[in-house]
């Protein structure tokens, strides 16, 4: 037994838990075919970590979904493996290589893989007619972001209509939907970056081991340091050299940018994290710099 | 803020509100770059913008309009809502639009807060906008207010000026349930006391906004007397490791839980004791607001989601007739006779609309008999009818059991939200 609360108090951190796990339940109890989206990246073992809390000692009762765009990083992908295998959930792969070769989406040359998740989702979470699909998009990431409800909706084209969202009052969700549409739902909304890391070192839970400080071959691109891969060609008067770095958001290789550093434990994570000038998007996502409304419109066609 | 993990901070959810040009974009830019939470991709991203719309001065407003048809017409059209933390304390603002045609988004905002922050523009003084603000947070059972006066460099940091509003809205406020209020003057353009104390007004002795925020004491607010768990979901392993194992989910709404507690379950009305509360892997020695736990009992009684768990001596009453303050939400009027779904706790039901009692002038506070509709964005007090009994509390009593929202069953969309007043 722990310690009575004499001044009833409960930290940020465990109110932000309490309102997830909320979350989690009442999507479990109201919708009838709920997936839980998950990249292997941290968000998502944070949102894990919370789904599991939230029915233990019960199984989560949902599959989880991983839209695998084909250059993922395998430290990931490992990672992905040993939080499924660990919990005995069922893991469902949507791959945007497949989606290519049937038809689904169209490979232009010109699009990444990563907007072309976006068709691939829409199709998984079609064909398995999920209702809801929990993803790990938190407010503080995005300015578009910031205006995103807990519970989305997301008409039978997968479309989120930012003028026509539900208002949200309380705690009360309104998961009320018509054949054929979707939530999505977002319960580590109002966790920011630093939380997630705090979370990650007070669980002592496992992530893959590219966010933490080690040796990679790199090129830089559009001022990113991008890493050496056969699916990132090198173009003229880019030179591949080995520096000392981290990774601080996990996607798309072509388009996840690392940053220099020797951070090697959660706690230096953590120190570099709060004392960081630039968004974690902002200095190593290459999506969201197309436009001011990159993320905006991204949404808007059924991206997460 | 390098030090401090946010393990050992706490949290105060903060909703603001004002007029269109009262400055609001500006103070929550100056709360935001003051405490180093704009990171410089963001700034730099908004001085590009503010340059390339010919503005000679960088618009901190465009930090926190995050929609494309925000930007372009300028204005804040929906509630977002924003992170800062200081050493002290983890801030989430609601920050809702000032226009007259978004009341509903200032209600959902201030659904969640433990603050309101009404800005008004010291050259202004009290405008209808503000006193509407005002009621509106009254109403929501937001504990605390602060009524920001600003541009005060705009009106030479008269003192006057500011006593003069001070008293006009303390006035003002004996006529609400406002339990805190705090006046303070600002300039959010100049910085003066936002977060640092001004040289240029002597006068005023107060904290400085950002002091207030980082102070004011929100862990009283709860009810840790009246025992109000709402279950959630049933926790059914079905494992052979966990084959007997039955517990109930769910947050805490009231009181504290214990081990051991003679406990009532609604609407059987059977009873039966604690047997213990867990969190996740933990046996806990107690469970208070706002914790996600999950309770065990000692008897076998029939308990599913909807229920709610109380003490047999101070329960809820279940009731099926509800008198209730509701902020109508969407442009087909709300009529009598009118049916619509209703979510309280974790209980979904039908409503019946019977009657329509007065129409709630927020600016005048006048009840007007007259109408027997409720349009867009209007409040005003109505009786329900509803097809199951509601275990609810007043919303006086408590902001969870007493709240709950109105769904139009065709297009499926949160239509209404409703303060308890009574039920019988």
């Amino acid at each position: 037994m722990t310690p009575t609360h004499t001044d009833y108090r409960l930290s940020q951190l465990d109110q932000l838990e309490a309102e997830s796990i909320h979350i989690f339940r009442e999507v479990a109890a109201e919708f009838e075919k709920p997936v839980l989206m998950f990249s292997g990246g941290k968000d998502s073992i944070v949102m894990m970590r919370l789904a599991e809390k939230a029915f233990y000692p019960a199984k989560i009762p949902f599959p989880v979904l991983q839209v695998d765009t084909g250059y993922d990083f395998p430290e990931v992908l490992s990672t992905r493996d040993n939080w499924v295998n660990r919990l005995g959930v069922r893991l469902i792969v949507a791959s945007v290589e497949e989606a290519i070769k049937n038809g689904v989406v169209v490979d232009d040359g010109k699009t990444s893989r990563n907007r072309m998740q976006t068709g691939t989702l829409l199709h998984a979470i079609e064909e398995n007619g999920f209702t809801a699909a929990f993803g790990g998009g938190r407010r503080d990431e995005e300015k578009a972001r910031a205006k995103e409800r807990v519970y989305s909706h997301r008409d039978e084209f997968g479309q989120w209509d930012p003028k026509m969202q539900r208002p949200e009052l309380w705690s009360l969700y309104n998961g009320r939907l018509h054949e054929g549409e979707h939530m999505r739902i977002f319960p580590i909304s109002n966790w920011t970056e630093l939380d997630i890391w705090d979370y990650i070192g007070r669980e002592g839970i496992e992530i893959p081991t590219i966010y933490f400080s080690h040796q990679r071959r790199v090129f830089e691109r559009d001022g990113m340091l991008l890493s050496e891969s056969e699916h990132n060609p090198l173009r003229s008067g880019e030179t591949v050299e080995e520096r000392t770095i981290r990774f601080r958001t996990v996607g798309d290789l072509t388009l996840t940018g690392c940053v220099e550093s020797t951070a090697s434990t959660i706690d230096e994570i953590i120190d570099e994290v709060a004392v960081a000038r630039v968004t974690e998007r902002g200095a190593t996502r290459g999506d969201d710099r197309f436009s001011e409304a990159a993320m905006e419109d991204r949404k808007k066609e059924g991206y997460f | 803020m390098a030090t401090v993990k946010s393990e050992q901070m706490d949290l105060l959810r903060f909703a603001t509100a004002g007029s269109v040009d009262d400055g609001k974009s500006t103070l929550i830019g100056r709360l935001l770059l003051d405490s180093k939470s704009i990171f410089e991709d963001q700034l730099e991203a908004v001085e590009a913008t503010s340059v390339s719309k010919g503005y000679d001065y960088t618009d901190l407003a465009l930090l926190t309009d995050g929609l494309r048809s925000e930007r372009e017409q300028g204005i804040t059209i929906d509630v977002a809502y924003r992170y800062f933390a200081t050493p002290a304390r983890k801030f989430i603002i609601a920050d809702t639009p000032g226009h007259v045609q978004y009341t509903r988004n200032m209600v959902t905002g201030a659904s969640t807060a433990d603050l309101g922050l009404v800005l008004v523009d010291a050259r202004q003084g009290l405008t209808e906008q503000s006193r509407r603000h005002a009621v509106i947070l009254s109403l929501l059972r937001v504990p605390h207010l602060v009524l920001a006066v600003n541009k005060m460099d705009l009106v030479d940091f008269d003192q006057t000026v500011y006593e003069k509003i001070h008293a006009e809205f303390t006035a003002f406020a004996t006529k609400l349930n406002i339990p805190d209020l705090e006046v303070i003057p600002i300039s959010a353009l100049a910085g003066d006391n936002v977060v640092n104390r001004s040289e240029n007004m002597p006068w005023y002795s107060g904290p400085t906004l950002m002091h207030h925020l980082e102070h004011v004491h929100v862990a009283s607010d709860r009810d840790l007397v009246d025992v109000r768990f709402p279950v959630q979901y049933v926790v059914r392993p079905k494992s052979d490791e966990h084959h007997d194992y039955r517990g109930y989910g769910g947050m805490v709404a009231g009181g504290v839980l214990k081990p051991g507690d003679e406990v009532v379950v609604l609407p059987s009305g059977m009873t039966s004791k604690i047997a213990g509360i867990d969190l996740f892997d933990r046996e806990i020695s107690e469970a208070f607001p706002p914790m996600s736990v999950t309770v065990r009992l000692e008897d076998d009684v029939d308990v599913s989601r909807g229920d709610m768990i109380a003490r047999p001596s101070n329960a809820p009453k279940p009731s099926q007739d509800i008198d209730a303050m509701i902020c109508w939400m969407t442009n087909e009027p709300l009529r009598p006779r009118q049916k619509l779904a209703i979510k309280h706790t974790t209980r979904s039901a039908r409503a019946l609309v019977k009657d329509i009692q007065y129409r709630l002038d927020v600016n005048t506070l006048h009840r007007d008999q007259e109408t027997k509709e409720l349009g867009v964005n209007e409040i005003g007090r109505v009786q329900l009818r509803t097809t199951v009994p509601l275990l609810c509390d007043p919303y006086s009593k408590n902001r969870t059991t007493g709240s709950f929202i109105l769904i139009d069953e065709a297009t499926g969309v949160t239509v209404g939200a409703g303060m308890i007043n009574s039920s019988s």
